[in-house]
């Protein structure tokens, strides 16, 4: 039996930041494919707060939330590292992390998969918001430095999948012309060996989100 | 309030600069936290660390005497999650007492109570969320129970009451003078129930936000 299971869904960008973290650190895992509308007893027991994945779960204990899990992954197992080990760097890694994950990436889900004034606004407040991630990536390559990092990871989702649905919506608003650094980040993320090999199917996301739009669109 | 205890806790001396949130915001504050424009800043030889949560780990990363996170790494990780849970829910949830009414005033209650009766799922048997000492979730929690007050009498409960152990953990918390400095400041300087019931008859439900942040 594996001594570290990974409950999580293959295309999904949080289970796919914990899969990226493993397989950095060269750890064994055995992941166990969730049907997110039809929970295992095996998740609504591991996460019952959330009831979602991914989760970790490692000696049979569970650990919950993917960038928490992301740094138990950094602090239990030997490999590159992470996060900084200065703590002053690793407080910046913990900003942009949650600045990238908590405002970031749900207001650029709405301002692509949402409708109507919700959607509008949500597009206004991405503008700000990439503008200002625009600015942070003046100087360097990834929001790690030279190096992919906490952050970037955090942001996975805004460099894979989010390009991906834009392209299925038919509705391209994110241009280097807008934000060149952000886009050669993006750019930069997307092609670096670190993260290139572990991403999922970029023709299953983008059949799966253009079968969405087309839903959407249908006449009902 | 989350960093003046924790700095408390580690015996680190420091300077406070008093940000007049309802005037104007200093020329510092802009330049240290420019996404957010908000209190509070860690000023670190001149490096600044935003954001309470993210403010309380740097403290502890960096001073080592007196640990508020646990050394075992999935320990690490339990605290981590319930600080995260704590940001997430027990504001917004004691918001959605201070703005319902009627029926709706009673599901807010209820989703609020639950989310404290989750809290002290996590805590157990034991006196803090830190096990049998104060730590990182007992500080990033305890500043939040500065507007339980507010919340008890717009809500017409007590928490001691409903939630008789993490009533319990509240007292335990105030006791330790690291808590205690920092609410009898934060007492002085402004009544989270005033504000709320000012900011009710005006119509003004966006300036709770300034107030949450001088508060945590």
């Amino acid at each position: 039996m594996a001594e570290i299971k990974l409950l999580g869904v293959s295309l999904s960008p949080f289970t796919h930041r914990v899969e990226w973290a493993l397989k950095t650190k060269g750890v064994e895992y055995e992941l166990i494919v969730e049907d997110t509308k039809n929970k295992s007893p095996l998740l609504l027991e591991s996460n019952p707060i959330h009831k979602k994945i991914p989760v970790l779960i490692h000696n049979g204990k569970p650990i919950c939330e993917s960038m928490v899990i992301i740094e138990y992954i950094d602090e239990t197992f030997e490999g590159p590292s992470i996060l900084p080990k200065d703590p002053y760097e690793r407080a910046i890694a913990r900003f942009w992390a949650k600045f990238l994950d908590d405002k970031c990436l749900p207001t650029m889900g709405k301002a692509l998969l949402g409708e109507g004034e919700e959607q509008e606004k949500a597009k206004e407040e991405c503008v700000e918001l990439l503008k200002i991630l625009d600015n942070e990536l003046k100087h360097k390559k990834f929001f790690g430095g030279d190096q992919i990092g906490f952050a970037d990871i955090a942001a996975n989702a805004l460099a894979f999948w989010m390009g991906i649905i834009e392209e299925a919506s038919g509705v391209i608003w994110v241009t280097s012309e807008k934000f060149p650094n952000y886009c050669a980040w993006r750019e930069n993320y997307n092609n670096c060996s670190q993260v290139k090999e572990y991403l999922p199917s970029r023709d299953e996301l983008f059949t799966h989100f253009q079968s969405r739009f087309h839903s959407a669109a249908a006449p009902k | 309030m989350r960093v003046k205890i924790a700095l408390a806790e580690k015996g680190v001396a420091y300077e406070s600069h008093e940000e007049d949130l309802f005037g104007g915001k200093s020329d510092l504050l802009l330049k240290s936290n420019p996404i957010y424009e908000k209190v509070p800043v860690l000023l670190d030889n001149g490096k600044p660390i935003v954001e309470s949560n993210n403010i309380v780990y740097y403290i502890d990363d960096k001073y080592s005497p007196n640990p508020l996170l646990p050394s075992c790494a999935y320990a690490r990780s339990r605290a981590r999650f319930w600080a995260d849970f704590i940001d997430k829910k027990v504001f917004e949830a004691g918001m959605g007492i201070w703005r319902s009414k009627g029926d709706e005033l009673e599901v807010a209650k209820n989703d609020f109570i639950g989310i404290l009766k989750k809290l002290e799922g996590a805590m157990g048997d034991k006196d803090y969320f830190g096990g049998d000492n104060f730590g990182y979730v007992d500080v990033i929690a305890t500043a939040m129970t500065s507007w339980f007050h507010a919340y008890e009498v717009f809500g017409g409960f007590k928490v001691e009451q409903l939630c008789p152990k993490f009533g319990c953990w509240m007292k335990r918390c105030l006791k330790r003078e690291s808590v205690l400095v920092s609410f009898q400041i934060l007492k002085r300087s402004i009544s989270v129930l005033s504000c709320l019931e000012r900011c009710m008859a005006l119509n003004r439900t966006g300036s709770v936000d300034s107030i949450a942040l001088y508060t945590f």
